[in-house]
């Protein structure tokens, strides 16, 4: 391993312009005569829109124009969409209502858009925006989304009945009804994975910007994926052709997938653009984050598992209820169907699954892929079915957990999914060494003398990352492929740039992707530059989330980069007077087998572009080489994580006092990359677990609309975490990877919620487990007693 | 934000008089509360009179058997302040518990004060130590002055100068952070000053800071944990918000109330 290559802990290129405030964000931006767009955003969560008068609002100081969803209909601007394709078990495919970027005739949530004030300041946009006058004639909303589909429900699309957008299933029914029926024991869990709010430090935003004399639209946003965004924009919006549109997604600070999404705000801005004829800025506040960044989770399940007499796992079965807002976000019918049930063997073999998952529209934001999108559910309603089953056949959780290990691979479970390498028991030993278990029942008396409840959680979690083959998730209903590409374009100095249709919004891509390259083709670190985010410079590419730019982007990068070696070593071949298969290439030199003739990188790269040693028929001069790579299979990120913590008996109060975490991610590019991101994840995971929840209340108004209300996770509520690893290499990509990026926040939930449980001695508590809940669950404990 | 005249007196004088003559006006003290409000447009004062050139409003001083506060004393101040440390660090630990680093060297004890959120830590130190607050008019008591959420006995035109605690020979503070907010969801500042004993609470009463009396009869007969222990005080009155129900706030009350007195024999 060199001090820059693949495995070393390089410290992050990236971050001297972030931490010295020279990053490039999309508010950064500026462009000649910009303007600024104000959102007239409805305060009902349901209500049909009688009227929108703008007539005061035109002629306030500043501003350029008054536009409404009315205008964008007969300008023949389209429906957002959402792009995955789900069936309901009747063969019906799912129902979508539209989707305006501005409601015209009615809303469907607090905050959707209704007018867009185009002015010259937020402050002038700010004030005309209080004079645009909405008529609403305000109806009942629903919130809840085991309420949505009841009789009587208010109806929020016409055309979709009982708010139900499909009813889907998967697995075999009747194979799980003979496991239960056979069974010797049976654990039952209601589950409700609390609503959550992305809340990335950057908020979304836009910039568009028309370009009259070419007829050119070019769009800065907050894009997890500016490829896909220019996609759906160009060919289901229909805002302009896609060689019209050039959307640059710069520097992006966070996104946890709420960023990968079309929003209502670029796609507007942008036609506002063309019609001002200047450019439209959009920055959102953080008040407005709260209500139009699609949220993460929101499912309500009802689980079962059934057990023989010694704890071997016959069979689960689910059904939930997801919640997917007012409108169906760009991928959000994927979420609680493919990137969740397809999870629910964990790591064990369990011969038969059921799942069935209605999603439901309701007056709330829209909810789509947050950090772990679908198998932070998986993982929970796994892990604590199997915690709680463990208690109540009174077999030592870790016990029962190893009793039903996947130890031979590749693994076919029954929902889809073929694992293909993994070692359980051994994250689950190391993790079970590192936090010494074995002492932990002294710890536990000794707590007790403190009047604190030690509790001790495990969660043995799997992922599917990598995301993943493109005919795989065709089959299932994608509406794009999911491989990655890269260009490498060496320069004639030698030095190097890498194109990739990934995405950084915090990764440290310009880092790792960088390691890499200096790895393989053995020059300096220094001498790599990344480029990414720019539909004009950077080939099509599907950007990133789901863990994948390790898995997917690297490996187009390295199959870019076999082709460089090739036709490199043809150009050494000249230049060296050899056969090009005596050609050897090490540590960044080219040599003659069995000779000491050789020519460094560099010189190979310059020859390549002067091309004084060959002919055009013998070669083309240039060293530029592209590659599309396309997984073979997803990637299986697997781990243990343990957290030990305390509960205060007199408030409720929950101290985290030792958190474990042993993941195996594969190979590994930069261990130091790869701990924050476990940090991270795990951080996210203790918020959705101890404090995050985005409630509304029966009038669809969120009372967590701010960080005044809703709990964010913050450094003094964590402990050090203890990380460790363990490696069985991917076979599915040529690197060996998996993916690092969401295990954290899939392990975490669980492992905290069998901690508190296991502290307080119950079998269920609700997330997020406040003190206040806790101390609520320990009266109810305790209340027999006091009888 | 909407727009608002700027003022910047330098006497107190002139600050009431610039209240006198923008009867929409606002004092700027920290503005830790006032300036979110405003940036979100719930607030549009016409103008905003700023306290901070404004001289001999800051200071930690001891006189006598008191120790006074200027009303524009940034918390970090007060809760760094070595003479309140070692006269009385319960009160120091009051303003050491606010927000975060950034509010605490902006936000003032008077703006606190004159704020008088139900959730706020001062008002509970205020009423905890029976302190006199002293405006530009007249000396009012800390028992006089919190007449309800968000609402004192303050006066058009009236500008807190300074706080008076008298010391206490005991006095702590317990607070139980609101998870989002940072503020006390609730709070509870014990006081033994010769007889006089003060049991206040702040965050847990939908009307605002409040006394135990129940507690402070208990604790006559020892100032200790032990004379409260199995106490409680009724839910009723209690605040109740997604983050705590009356019952956990009318308990944290109790336990609160038991750990400050703890502290305070510490």
């Amino acid at each position: 391993m060199s001090a820059t290559g693949i495995g070393a802990p390089v410290r992050r290129k990236e971050d001297f312009r972030f931490i010295t405030g020279q990053g490039q964000y999309t508010d950064d931006v500026t462009r000649p005569g910009e303007t600024r767009a104000v959102f007239v955003r409805s305060p009902h969560a349901h209500a049909n829109i009688k009227s929108i008068d703008v007539s005061a609002a035109k002629t306030m100081p500043g501003v350029i124009d008054v536009l409404t969803g009315a205008q964008l209909a007969s300008d023949k601007i389209g429906n957002l969409i959402c792009g995955w394709m789900i069936h309901s078990k009747d063969g019906s495919p799912m129902k979508m209502s539209a989707h305006p970027a501005l409601a015209a005739t009615k809303v469907n949530c607090v905050g959707d858009a209704v007018a867009v004030v185009i002015a010259v300041t937020i402050a002038q946009g700010k004030d005309a925006a209080e004079k645009v006058k909405v008529d609403y004639e305000v109806l009942p909303a629903v919130v809840d989304p085991a309420k949505a589909q009841a009789a009587g429900a208010p109806q929020i699309h016409p055309d979709i009945a009982n708010n139900t957008i499909y009813q889907w299933h998967l697995g075999e029914k009747k194979d799980v009804d003979v496991a239960f029926a056979a069974a010797k024991h049976v654990t039952k869990l209601d589950i409700i994975n609390n609503r959550l709010v992305p809340n990335a430090m950057e908020p979304r935003a836009a910039l568009a910007d028309y370009d009259a004399g070419t007829d050119n639209l070019t769009l800065w946003n907050t894009s997890q994926n500016p490829h896909v965004a220019r996609l759906v924009i160009s060919a289901f919006i229909g805002m302009a052709p896609e060689h019209k549109l050039r959307v640059i997604a710069p520097d992006v600070g966070g996104g946890f997938g709420s960023k990968i999404f079309i929003y209502p705000e670029e796609v507007v801005c942008l036609w506002a653009s063309r019609k001002v004829k200047r450019p439209v800025k959009w920055t959102s506040d953080r008040s407005e984050a709260f209500l139009t960044d699609a949220h993460g989770r929101d499912h309500v399940t009802h689980a079962e598992l059934a057990l023989d007499a010694n704890g071997k796992i016959l069979a689960l079965r689910a059904k939930t209820i997801a919640n997917l807002g007012a409108y169906m976000s760009t991928f959000s019918s994927s979420v609680p169907t493919y990137l969740y049930a397809t999870l629910l063997s964990g790591q064990y073999n369990i011969p038969s699954i059921y799942c069935e998952v209605d999603a439901v529209y309701t007056n709330t934001a829209p909810v789509d892929a947050y950090r772990g999108a679908g198998r932070p559910e998986a993982t929970f309603v796994v892990e604590r079915l199997v915690e709680v089953a463990a208690r109540q056949m009174g077999i030592d959780p870790a016990d029962l957990r190893r009793r039903n290990f996947i130890t031979a691979f590749p693994h076919q479970t029954p929902v889809i999914m073929a694992y293909d390498a993994g070692d359980y028991n051994a994250s689950l030993k190391k993790a079970m060494e590192i936090a010494d278990v074995k002492g932990f029942a002294k710890r536990k008396r000794d707590a007790a003398r403190n009047g604190k409840l030690r509790g001790l959680g495990y969660s043995t979690y799997i992922e599917a990352c990598g995301i993943a083959p493109s005919q795989a998730v065709g089959s299932l209903g994608a509406g794009v492929g999911l491989w990655e590409s890269a260009e490498v374009r060496v320069n004639p100095t030698g030095s190097v740039e890498v194109l990739t249709g990934s995405h950084a919004h915090g990764q440290g891509h310009e880092t790792t992707f960088a390691q890499l390259v200096s790895e393989r083709l053995g020059i300096p670190f220094e001498n790599v530059s990344i480029v990414h985010g720019d539909t004009d410079k950077v080939q099509f590419g599907m950007g990133t989330y789901g863990s994948r730019s390790g898995a997917v982007g690297m490996s187009a990068i390295v199959k870019a980069l076999d082709k460089i070696e090739i036709k490199a070593k043809k150009v050494a071949a000249f230049m060296l007077e050899a056969a090009e298969g005596d050609i050897e290439f090490k540590d960044g030199k080219f040599t003659v087998a069995g000779t000491d003739k050789s020519a460094a990188f560099g010189d190979v790269a310059l020859n390549a572009y002067i091309a004084h040693k060959f002919t055009g028929a013998e070669l083309e001069p240039g060293l530029k080489e592209t590659s599309f790579y396309d997984p073979t299979n997803f990637t299986f990120p697997a781990g243990c994580h343990i957290c030990e913590l305390d509960v205060d008996i007199e408030t409720g109060k929950v101290d985290i006092v030792n958190w474990t975490a042993v993941d195996d991610f594969g190979t590994i590019i930069n261990p130091m990359i790869v701990e924050g991101q476990v940090h991270g994840g795990i951080a996210q995971g203790v918020g959705q677990a101890l404090m995050e929840g985005a409630f509304y209340d029966a009038n669809g108004q969120l009372v967590t609309g701010s960080m005044m209300d809703y709990t964010m996770p913050r450094a003094h509520d964590l402990p050090s975490f203890h990380v460790g690893l363990t490696e069985t290499k991917s076979p599915s990509n040529p690197l060996g990877m998996k993916g690092c990026g969401e295990a954290g926040a899939i392990a975490s939930p669980a492992a905290v919620i069998n901690a508190i449980t296991d502290a307080i001695g119950t079998e269920n508590i609700a997330m997020p487990a406040t003190a206040s809940a806790v101390w609520t669950a320990l009266q109810k404990l305790q209340a027999p007693k006091a009888a | 934000m909407y727009n608002f005249t700027f003022h910047r007196p330098t006497t107190v004088r002139q600050a009431a008089g610039l209240l006198a003559r923008n009867p929409d006006g606002k004092l700027l003290a920290g503005g830790h509360s006032l300036l979110p409000v405003m940036k979100q447009r719930l607030a549009q004062p016409s103008a905003i009179v700023d306290l901070s050139l404004v001289e001999g409003m800051s200071g930690v001083e001891v006189k006598g058997r008191s120790v006074v506060i200027g009303a524009m004393t940034r918390h970090a101040d007060v809760a760094n302040s070595q003479v309140l440390k070692d006269l009385m660090p319960g009160l120091a630990s009051v303003p050491g518990s606010i927000g975060d680093p950034q509010v605490r060297n902006r936000g003032t004890i008077g703006g606190s004060i004159a704020n008088n959120d139900p959730n706020a830590d001062y008002p509970a130190a205020c009423l905890g130590l029976g302190a006199t607050i002293i405006t530009n008019k007249r000396r009012i008591a800390a028992d006089d002055f919190f007449t309800g959420m968000f609402s004192t006995a303050l006066e058009e035109g009236e500008i807190i100068v300074k706080v008076s605690f008298p010391v206490a020979k005991k006095a702590a503070y317990e607070k139980f952070k609101h998870p989002a907010s940072g503020f006390a969801l609730v709070g509870v500042f014990v006081s033994k000053r010769g007889p006089d004993i003060r049991v206040a609470v702040t965050g847990a009463g939908s009307n605002g800071v409040f006394r135990v009396t129940s507690f402070e009869e208990a604790l006559k007969k020892r100032f200790a944990a032990k004379s409260i222990e199995g106490m409680t005080i009724p839910a009723s009155g209690m605040n109740a918000d997604i983050h705590a129900s009356p019952e956990y706030r009318a308990h944290l009350v109790a336990v609160l109330a038991r750990r400050a007195l703890a502290k305070a024999n510490a």
